[in-house]
């Protein structure tokens, strides 16, 4: 693969990355702020949960970041651990603040729409607290990794504990299909969706700034390094 | 060369087996995972005394009924196989009605009763504007993962 191998040279990655790292931020700005115009002024209010219902438009893209950054760390940890490549371990590092955040406002904003919804702000179902514990595996991962630099390590341990925490991610994901959750089923699958055109046409494009924005910020982080 | 082929395999092996070791922790926890019984459960499994659980399903259509007091309301509790009546005194969340998935913490009666000391409402997975919502509302997933 002499195309990749050309991506790897970090001196090659930083010139083509620099430059692209405000397009990809400013892109995924945009992105929201239409995403939440049209979120909050243009769609309907869902018949039974009123105007709580435009919270998914934060909430679901944040729960896909939280999940994608584990498996964005996951990957590099194993391209770390396999290539020894320094940009793969620096990648996981950069990955891991935003996805913590991610992960953060995915909880923040479940709770507050549980509040009016369910009638609580947290209960510990099955996929509430698996989404909990990985938060708490992104502060864990944070400060294995700067631990490890600081005592100059090469990263293999925090590499190691980020292929081990992906065991949350198919737990948050099927919980609420195999376990009796408060938490409803997944609403959107590959080919449909049981939320209404209606309500949904606004979460792709959010879905896509937040991503941007999301790749936008970890790109900013490589590059300060 | 070689050894770098020989990490994959290892890396890849470990992603492999760390996934594969979260979905078996996935359906072994089914049972001490569930965040509430199905009534369904109780009726195979007996019924749990003398302590305070969840029950949760759907509010059997028909089966509100207030009582003279103004704060008690009795209902049923169905999970497509099996039924509990539930008696709860208190206001009862929004989203509570009849069709509708609900989620009762409290304790179970000897008589089979169960005495709700709150009740959270179970929202589905669908999302609709009022105009469509006229077709009939049911929490689908509590009915039908009773099957397997």
């Amino acid at each position: 693969m002499p195309t990749l191998h050309a991506f790897a040279n970090p001196a090659r990655f930083l010139k083509i990355a620099k430059p692209l790292t405000p397009l990809l931020f400013w892109a995924g700005v945009v992105l929201v702020a239409i995403g939440c115009w049209a979120g909050l002024t243009l769609t309907p209010p869902d018949y039974l949960q009123g105007e709580t219902v435009r919270i998914l438009y934060i909430h679901v893209p944040a729960a896909w970041l939280g999940m994608g950054g584990w498996s964005g760390i996951a990957i590099s940890s194993i391209m770390a651990l396999v290539w020894r490549h320094p940009l793969a371990t620096i990648a996981a590092r950069a990955i891991a603040l935003p996805g913590a955040v991610f992960a953060a406002l995915c909880l923040t904003t479940g709770s507050i729409w549980g509040r009016p919804t369910w009638g609580t702000w947290w209960e510990w179902d099955g996929r509430l607290t698996s989404m909990l514990l990985l938060f708490f595996v992104y502060l864990g991962y944070m400060a294995l990794a700067k631990a490890d630099a600081d005592r100059g390590g090469d990263g293999r341990i925090p590499a190691l504990y980020g292929v081990a925490g992906s065991v949350l991610l198919p737990i948050i994901r099927y919980s609420v299909v195999w376990w009796n959750t408060l938490h409803q089923g997944p609403s959107i699958g590959l080919t449909q969706s049981s939320i209404a055109g209606a309500i949904l046409w606004p979460l792709p494009i959010m879905l896509l700034g937040f991503t941007l924005l999301f790749a936008g910020i970890v790109a900013m982080r490589k590059a300060e390094r | 060369m070689k050894a770098k082929h020989q990490r994959l395999t290892l890396a890849l092996l470990a992603l492999g087996a760390v996934v594969v070791a979260g979905l078996l922790a996935l359906s072994a926890l089914k049972d001490q995972a569930a965040f509430f019984y199905a009534p369904s459960d109780v009726r195979r499994d007996g019924i749990p005394l003398g302590r305070a659980v969840r029950l949760g399903g759907m509010v059997e259509d028909g089966s509100v009924k207030r009582a003279a007091d103004g704060v008690t309301v009795h209902f049923t509790v169905t999970d497509g196989a099996a039924t509990t009546p539930v008696v709860f005194a208190g206001i009862v969340p929004n989203l509570f009605r009849e069709k509708s998935g609900v989620v009762a913490e409290g304790r179970f009666e000897p008589d089979g009763r169960f005495v709700a000391s709150n009740l959270l409402a179970k929202h589905d997975e669908k999302y609709m504007p009022p105009e469509m919502a006229g077709k009939m509302h049911e929490t689908k997933t509590l009915v039908t993962d009773q099957t397997s």
